[in-house]
């Protein structure tokens, strides 16, 4: 201020100077640079751009990298799975396969699965009022949950606020239903859920356990707010045809690679704790006489034994025992089965 | 006091009695957000030495042959960060080009300590320390050597808290206070231990 004072005349002399030499020195720094990018520019593989470009682009974490360029980069570099994608799905698995020219090979589709019937403003018994902070991370931490449940959904949506693509909607009674058509199987819900209640499940499958209390009977019922607890009975696994159902800790699990999504469990659990989306809606099996050529295979998948026939016979459906499970349509040969 | 004697007053007091994350609180976003592994704590660390040592050597002579012969030392700040971001970019890509396997380990670190407080801080302060006989100001090497130190305290606390860090981990501790809660307070405890330094008298 003083320089300037003294010499108001030539302000300019007292800028210019300053101008000069910052200005000068951005000119020439933003030149070397600009030099230095043609210099020593590293051509990166194209191949990753177009990776980046074919994934989704939510860097939600589900391929185990650090976002979706990270895995471009282990794909092309470290010879990542090409599958691992699990918002990409199928379609952006069948891109990065024709970039890097590999076989793309089968892609199961997931959905999460949120395993307690329990968590909504009206169906869960509290232990006391939580006014803390919104979150079920939160509120797990104080005496074991507000929930009497201890194994059960807290409700303060944690799932849903993790979930990047929207899929998990809550409803009026505060329950959360995962929207399977937008879902991607990413795991994001699963891993924010303290209870650990969310799995990923094959999309085709219907038969849930919606609980996962490892309480024994008349606790697990005094607890569930909804009052359909499992408890650990066996009477599913018994009933089970291909013997999917394990119980361990009192608490019925579902072997995906072996169930068969006929629903049987589901109409013998005392407690109503599995559910069946497509229960009541199943169509039975019909054989048309004029393509089968009794060949038995019908007979020998059927688990409940509803299909009777002698070799070379026509073979006929017991609509009583049958129970839609579709095991016969897909094995059929001669595609002489349909559904009624 | 000999040139040698200078040389260990200087390392002394830039990596324990000044040291510019518990003394003088500079740098401290690398501190708490690159801590929690001791690899990339290592790797952060280099960087910081590397950028430290190549910003003061530069900054010293835009400051001794441009700034001060124009009387524009008020323009140090802008002036130093404009140098220091296009250095930082600039080795970024000479290293990308030459030393691929270089730019993989620091590469990440380059780009965040570009405006770094700490970088900037050593290289300010450069231009206003003085030698232990309190009169001669620091010459080139004595800015570089500062740097480089400064660097290597910087890198010292980085680690020690990226060790306590990383056992931290299995410790059973109250979910409430895992992760950055702990995390402050350590930094805390570590920095009263190193104010126990400042009663060197060297």
């Amino acid at each position: 201020m003083i320089v300037i004072l003294q010499s108001s005349a030539s302000l300019m002399s007292v800028i210019g100077a300053p101008m000069l030499i910052i200005g000068g020195l951005g000119l020439i720094f933003g030149l070397i640079l600009a030099i230095a990018s043609k210099v020593f520019e590293v051509k990166l593989d194209p191949r990753v751009e177009q990776i980046i470009a074919a994934l989704p682009g939510a860097n939600c974490g589900a391929c185990g990298k650090a976002g979706c360029a990270g895995y471009a980069d282990a794909i092309v570099h470290e010879g990542a799975d090409i599958l691992a994608c699990a918002p990409g799905g199928p379609g952006a698995a069948a891109i990065i396969a024709r970039i890097m020219g590999k076989e793309a090979g089968a892609m199961d589709k997931k959905i999460a699965v949120i395993h307690c019937s329990s968590g909504g403003h009206n169906n869960t018994k509290w232990k006391y009022a939580y006014q803390g902070i919104d979150s079920c991370k939160a509120a797990v931490n104080i005496a074991d949950g507000p929930n009497l449940c201890t194994w059960g959904c807290v409700g303060f949506n944690d799932c849903e606020k993790a979930c990047v693509f929207d899929a998990i909607k809550v409803d009026e009674q505060g329950m959360r239903h995962i929207d399977p058509d937008k879902c991607t199987a990413c795991g994001a819900c699963a891993t924010a859920c303290p209870r650990k209640l969310i799995m990923l499940i094959p999309h085709d499958q219907h038969v849930h356990i919606l609980c996962s209390s490892k309480a024994k009977n008349p606790l697990a019922k005094q607890l569930c707010g909804t009052e359909k607890p499992c408890i650990g009975c066996g009477l599913c696994g018994r009933k089970c045809p291909v013997q999917a159902i394990t119980i361990e800790n009192n608490l019925a699990r579902i072997d995906y690679s072996k169930c068969i999504d006929c629903g049987l469990c589901a109409t013998a659990c005392p407690t109503k704790a599995i559910g069946d989306i497509k229960a009541g809606k199943r169509k039975k099996a019909e054989i048309v006489a004029e393509k089968c050529i009794g060949c038995t295979i019908c007979a020998k998948i059927c688990p409940t034994k509803a299909i009777s026939g002698e070799l070379k016979q026509l073979h006929t459906v017991n609509k009583d025992a049958c129970i839609g499970c579709e095991q016969c349509v897909a094995k059929c040969p001669k595609k002489a089965i349909d559904l009624v | 006091m000999g040139y040698i004697g200078e040389l260990f007053v200087m390392a002394m007091t830039a990596i324990f009695i000044q040291n510019f994350v518990l003394s003088r609180f500079l740098g401290l976003c690398p501190y708490l957000g690159v801590s929690k592994k001791l690899d990339s704590a290592f790797g952060m660390g280099m960087a910081v030495i590397f950028v430290m040592t190549l910003a003061s050597a530069i900054t010293f002579l835009i400051y001794k042959y441009l700034l001060i012969p124009n009387g524009l030392m008020y323009l140090q700040t802008i002036a130093f960060i404009l140098t220091i971001a296009a250095l930082v970019q600039f080795v970024e890509m000479v290293i990308q080009k030459n030393a691929p396997a270089l730019y993989k380990s620091l590469g990440v670190y380059l780009p965040l300590i570009t405006t770094n407080c700490a970088v900037l801080g050593v290289a300010i302060l450069n231009t206003k320390a003085i030698r232990t006989d309190g009169i001669t100001a620091y010459n080139f090497m004595d800015a570089v050597l500062n740097g480089f130190f400064s660097g290597v305290g910087f890198t010292l606390v980085l680690l020690a808290m990226a060790g306590i860090r990383e056992r931290l981990e299995f410790v059973d501790m109250p979910k409430s206070m895992r992760g950055m809660p702990i995390g402050l307070i350590l930094a805390g405890i570590m920095a009263l231990a190193f104010y126990g330094f400042m009663g060197f008298k060297i």
